[in-house]
């Protein structure tokens, strides 16, 4: 063999190991989803959808912490949405190119690489303890809402920037002022990649447990919360305690609830996609 | 009328932009304040010296080595399943795949990344470690191996998108130069693309390092709860984070050395990712003016 050969060779071997490389990750997901399925599935009814949780496995459900869910995920959007995108409409549109907007984007980049777990510290101090909201799902929003903040940034600046720079020059043209053009023309032309990133920060935040566990979200509440300051668990949580229990029984019901936050993330992700894909499309 | 109503929104636009400081400057003051109220009571010394860590015990040690050797043990694991395996990735889609192969296969790999990781927990306690068992009936129930391997399929999507970026940068005429000197692909993405994008490539591998130091569900659930200093990776072991989630799920009152253990744990945490990501930071800033 010589040495052309021998570099073609290694061409094709690479190429395969590429392809395997690609595939093993893919591979594994489904392989561990099915798994799951299997154990789980069998598990999900009606029953274990608005049943309470129990100390029998056969008789738990995942009503509280689907409820706890949907209200992290309510307030969360309430407070980080309107924060993320005024401070990503601000260093995009606004800020200059000085010392200020030099510190807040490093600053943001390195937040965005925090660990979720100093989140639930920073959360606990604060919010449960200084401002005496408690473990309440309250707080937990507001921990989650800064975790998010960043990605909701990010998202709402490149979202921004990719609007052309001839629509705002139309609008000012017709004397619009900074603002007017912002509300009326940049931000429903980014809506679809402000979209985007709010639904991937909040996929996100559905799938987070540290932090939560951190501020002190109960891994069994009787009641789902009624108003804000309630006490709560989140399916994560819920999860977790109980892989964390020896009876089969229960593993059975963590496959299962496993099986609905996946359902939940991915559909979520799948939105995000869709959105992203018909948004892509405009400006080309 | 309308100046004003211009200088009231910019200044509130601009008052959401400053929040991202004060989340900034309230992270550093929590950690800072109550791990100073932590050291006290426990000697800086032997924080980093005593090679035992029993907070909860009756005989109480504060060293924090067992931890970070915890930590530091599943994030290598983690790293050595994710870097080969990611970086192959991002060369054969940025360098051979055909376009509509790599446009439909990236934001599936991004799924890898969108789990949550209570869900990967699950998969190293109830379906990696028994796999493992099988072949290693050595290994402890609970162990740094398993949650380190899923830890690092976790983390392959940010390795190989971030790096598959970089390398997708690289401007088309050195392939081609390349190319033209009658290289083969591999050649040409290993002493031509991979050169020239390294530092986004390493920018990616300091994310991914970040990210596994921080990682918590995975550890909490599958790595164990039990601090020691080794490096075997067949027995349990608890990592910084790991230990912050087990004091959590107790009833900690505010104000007990307990309490304050978990800030002490968090700061050197925090400390370790902030290194880091500053580090990643800098490297991007050169990278970026050196391509556009």
């Amino acid at each position: 063999m010589n040495s052309i050969q021998k570099n073609r060779l290694k061409d094709q071997l690479f190429k395969y190991w590429g392809i395997a490389c690609t595939l093993i990750g893919l591979v594994l997901l489904v392989l561990f989803i099915g798994d799951i399925l299997i154990d789980g599935i069998s598990r999900i009814d009606w029953a274990f959808i608005t049943d309470l949780p129990s100390r029998k496995a056969e008789k738990s459900g995942i009503y509280t912490a689907l409820m706890g869910s949907i209200w992290i995920l309510l307030l969360t959007t309430i407070i980080a949405v309107p924060v993320g995108v005024a401070a990503g409409v601000y260093l995009e549109e606004y800020s200059k190119k000085n010392r200020l907007s030099a510190i807040l984007e490093i600053n943001i980049s390195n937040l965005a690489g925090v660990p979720s777990i100093i989140y639930g510290l920073l959360g606990l101090e604060v919010f449960v303890r200084i401002m005496s909201l408690g473990a309440s799902v309250l707080a937990g929003a507001l921990t989650l809402s800064l975790l998010i903040l960043p990605i909701i940034i990010v998202a709402t600046r490149e979202a921004v920037k990719a609007v052309p720079k001839s629509i705002r020059d139309a609008s000012y043209a017709l004397g619009a002022s900074k603002w007017q053009t912002i509300w009326y023309q940049l931000l429903p032309a980014s809506g679809g990649g402000i979209l985007t990133g709010v639904i991937l920060a909040l996929s996100r935040a559905v799938g987070e447990t540290a932090p939560l566990i951190v501020v002190g979200a109960l891994a069994y509440v009787p009641f789902a919360p009624s108003n804000p300051l309630d006490e709560f668990s989140v399916l994560p949580i819920q999860i977790f305690n109980w892989i964390s229990r020896p009876q089969h029984g229960f593993i059975e019901n963590a496959a299962a609830a496993i099986i609905i936050l996946l359902l939940i993330t991915f559909v979520m992700n799948g939105i995000a996609v869709y959105f992203r894909n018909k948004w892509q499309k405009k400006w080309k | 009328m309308r100046r004003i109503k211009e200088l009231i929104i910019e200044k509130s636009l601009l008052s959401s932009a400053l929040i991202t400081i004060a989340v900034t400057v309230g992270i550093i003051l929590v950690l800072a304040i109550e791990a100073v109220s932590f050291f006290k009571e426990v000697s800086i010394f032997d924080f980093f010296t005593d090679t035992q860590w029993t907070p909860l015990f009756t005989d109480k040690h504060y060293g924090i080595l067992p931890l970070l050797s915890g930590t530091l043990l599943t994030s290598f694991i983690a790293i050595s399943v994710a870097l080969p395996i990611g970086l192959s990735i991002s060369i054969y889609l940025s360098e051979y795949a055909p376009k509509s192969f790599r446009k439909t296969i990236k934001p599936l790999l991004e799924l890898l990344a969108a789990v949550p990781t209570v869900v990967y927990g699950f998969f190293a306690l109830i379906v990696v470690t028994p796999f493992l068992q099988q072949f290693m009936p050595n290994l402890s129930g609970f162990n740094s191996l398993s949650a380190g391997i899923v830890m690092g399929i976790m983390i392959i999507p940010f390795i190989s998108s971030l790096s598959e970026d970089a390398l997708y940068a690289v401007p088309k005429d050195l392939r081609e130069a390349s190319y033209g000197m009658g290289a083969t692909k591999f050649q040409t993405a290993f002493k031509v693309v991979v050169p020239a994008a390294s530092s986004g490539i390493i920018v990616s591998i300091i994310l991914a390092i970040s990210r596994a130091i921080g990682e918590t569900m995975i550890v909490a659930i599958a790595a164990g709860q039990q601090p020691r200093l080794t490096l075997d990776p067949t027995v349990p072991v608890e990592t910084i984070t790991a230990f912050i989630i087990q004091v959590s799920l107790g009833d900690v009152q505010h104000g007990s050395i307990e309490y304050k253990t978990i800030f002490a744990a968090g700061i050197t945490l925090f400390a370790f990712t902030f290194l880091l990501n500053t580090i990643s930071y800098q490297i991007r800033k050169k990278y970026q003016e050196k391509y556009e």
